[in-house]
């Protein structure tokens, strides 16, 4: 009776455990304190990229306050961030697995130099040129993607390499001259023209009814399903934040920016709704398709995803297709900007710029964290940072020191958190 | 006093002979071993005996060279994972393969992701893993959505022993699942083993503590230098036994012949 019985079973009082609390839905309270946790565990989350976007538009309309908030500066800054935040969007799959694309802002230009020639050149339609671009930037991250995962060449070195070599092929592409115009109405029209201010609503209002339906039917299968839910209150929160942001910047954008009183010009840049259609879609592929599921697997624990059976090599590729796409698209954008490709488009400090829009926005250097809107958030300080300093007219040297400034913060509250999170258990 | 329990029905898996070399290196000599359906056995045996090699064969990551294994009284041949993932035979190893950044859920469906056209099927991942927990009476989380990295070492290699359990498999091979543990955590996961054998699964589970093996075990397997030196009901042996098994290769009429032991051959 008191030796032999050591090995069996738990009496048969235990209930099954039905994870009752889990079922039920959290209190509002439980969500704050939960949130606060997460905190307090290094996951930062959107915060510093929130604070910073506050902190810098009060500190440049200190300074300026007679251009900064003005419609037509916002509009330009929202042009501004664009490209950035493109380029963002794909470096973020890149950052998600630990690996880096040192290529893709001279990526950019290539693909940018690729559509000038074509339409210059060839005399293409805008849409084959713009096909051409995004091809163009699939191969190379094709290319990219099969030196790293295949031969097993770390990512700094194939695409260090590789931004020294595209640069050399932008110069061959765009040829004698050094500058392509790009002067197809409709690729310009992305950053130059403005929607009808009636669209621009009807878009706005239509972003919000679509998203919200989204969240409340979420929330009401979690519901019915007994499935972990937030409460309510934090979805219909949700949702108000974002109706207030997408309205109030429509409304800004909708009044007359125009100098002089003989021109108008109003209506949201058509560069920011294929933002946001880009930002939804790729959201859409990390949050909701076992490709994006297995993305973050492999950057958490690549062996755990291999032995799940998930075949990491090719994860691996399709994230740097995926970054070169978007750095085409970016090219693109960049291009319609400034009107021409120049041997120097996309080089400079355009990487920087976006590596440090997507870890700003909050996504980790070292692999496993982050999302799409980081890039957004992210993309949105920089050009602030870049617009302000314009504004105030700083000198270049100054310009390149404090934008490296940031990126370093940035970077330390990245490293300082994930201390922090290993220090804590989260 | 100890009383031969009875060879319940066939074992679900049995090593027949089986050989493994690594080069010139003979790392399992004729290795016969019988796992039963609702029964622990514990697989022992110093550092090298070759304890890892003979699961990474059963999971077919080193596929044998000589021998025979048997699933279900049937042969069969295991070349790679997935025809032991095929068979219903689940590696829990030592350092766990689970994803940190990842929740429980998403860590126990990983790879094998439910769907509904493109889009992940989270409300029937999420229903089933916590079925699964609740079958296994998992009553240390809190939450199924609480990420991995927030759990405990005994939690995580819960959620490890129910990720294999959610694939209705039938023969469960932990790796020292409580070798890094506490007193309290250990418990844990043991309980979960018995629980496991109980639901039906044939569980071998690996250690080096012999308190553990004697908690849990239905049988014991010694391995010494790649020999099985006995396979036995745990009853019919007491610890310092299972001890000398393991460090001489024999103890009394239990063990490999004593040239054999001894390294002659």
């Amino acid at each position: 009776m008191t030796t032999s019985t050591t090995t069996a079973a738990q009496p048969g009082g235990a209930a099954p455990a039905g994870f009752e609390n889990d079922r039920a839905e959290d209190s509002v309270a439980g969500v704050a304190r939960s949130y606060l946790n997460k905190i307090k565990g290094g996951d930062l989350g959107a915060l510093p990229a929130i604070f910073g976007i506050v902190a810098l538009t009060l500190l440049f309309f200190a300074l300026r306050p007679e251009t900064f908030l003005k419609p037509i500066n916002i509009a330009n800054l929202l042009v501004q961030a664009a490209p950035i935040t493109l380029l963002a969007m794909g470096l973020v799959f890149v950052l998600l697995l630990g690996d880096i694309d040192l290529s893709a802002g001279v990526v950019s230009g290539v693909c940018a130099a690729v559509m000038a020639q074509l339409l210059a050149e060839q005399g293409a339609p805008w849409y084959v040129a713009v096909l051409g671009a995004v091809v163009a930037g699939a191969l190379i991250g094709l290319l990219t993607g099969l030196l790293v995962a295949l031969i097993g060449i770390p990512s700094f070195v194939v695409t260090l390499a590789l931004f020294l070599g595209f640069q050399g092929v932008t110069l061959w592409i765009i040829g004698q001259g050094g500058t392509v115009p790009v002067r197809d109405s409709t690729i310009r029209a992305l950053t130059n023209d403005f929607m009808p201010v009636g669209l621009g609503w009807g878009l706005a209002v239509a972003t919000i009814v679509v998203y919200a339906a989204i969240q409340l039917n979420r929330w009401r299968v979690q519901k019915a399903r007994g499935l972990a839910r937030s409460p309510l209150a934090v979805v219909v929160a949700r949702i108000a934040v974002i109706a207030v942001v997408v309205l109030g910047v429509t409304a800004i954008l909708s009044v007359d920016r125009a100098l002089s009183a003989a021109i108008e010009l109003k209506g949201i840049p058509y560069a920011v709704p294929l933002v946001i259609v880009l930002l939804l879609l790729l959201t859409f592929v990390l949050g909701r398709t076992s490709f994006g599921r297995h993305v973050y697997a492999v950057g958490g624990n690549a062996e755990a995803a291999r032995r799940a059976g998930i075949n990491v090599t090719k994860i691996r590729v399709l994230v740097f297709v995926i970054s070169s796409s978007m750095a085409a698209v970016s090219g693109i954008v960049a291009a319609a900007r400034l009107s021409s490709v120049t041997a120097a488009s996309g080089g400079g400090n355009t990487l920087l710029y976006a590596v440090g829009a997507a870890v700003i926005g909050g996504t980790s250097l070292f692999g496993g964290r982050g999302r799409v809107r980081d890039a957004v958030l992210g993309g949105l300080v920089v050009a602030i940072i870049a617009n302000g300093l314009g504004l105030l007219g700083v000198e270049a040297y100054l310009n390149f020191i404090i934008t490296g400034g940031v990126l370093l913060l940035a970077a330390s509250v990245d490293a300082l958190a994930r201390r922090r999170a290993a220090a804590t258990g989260h | 006093m100890s009383v031969p329990q009875p060879e319940d029905g066939t074992p679900i898996l049995e090593l027949r002979g089986v050989d493994k070399s690594f080069g010139a290196i003979q790392v399992l000599h004729g290795v016969d071993l019988k796992v039963y359906p609702g029964k622990v056995t514990a697989l022992v045996g110093d550092n090298g005996a070759g304890k890892s090699t003979l699961i990474k064969s059963i999971a077919g990551i080193h596929p044998i060279d000589g021998g025979q294994i048997l699933f279900d009284g049937k042969p069969v041949d295991i070349s790679g994972p997935r025809d032991s993932a095929a068979l219903g035979i689940e590696v829990v190893y030592q350092d766990l393969a689970l994803a940190d950044n990842l929740d429980v859920v998403q860590n126990m469906f990983l790879g094998r992701e439910r769907k509904r056209g493109i889009l992940l099927d989270e409300a029937s991942m999420e229903q089933a893993a916590r079925d699964t927990l609740a079958k296994l009476s998992v009553r240390t989380l809190k939450s199924v959505r609480q990420l991995v990295s927030s759990l405990s070492g005994g939690q995580r290699q819960t959620v490890a022993i129910a990720k294999a359990v959610l694939w209705e498999s039938k023969v469960v091979i932990l790796d020292e699942p409580t070798a890094a543990l506490g007193v309290a955590q250990t418990r844990q996961v043991l309980d979960l083993v018995r629980r496991l054998a109980d639901t039906g699964h044939a569980v071998v589970f690996i250690s080096h503590n012999m308190v553990d093996v004697f908690e849990v075990a239905d049988r014991v397997a010694a391995l010494y230098l790649g020999r099985i030196a006995a396979d036995v009901p745990i009853s019919t042996v007491d610890r310092p036994q299972v001890i000398e098994l393991i460090t001489a290769g024999r103890s009394g009429d239990l063990g490999i012949a004593p040239a054999v032991a001894e390294g002659v051959i």
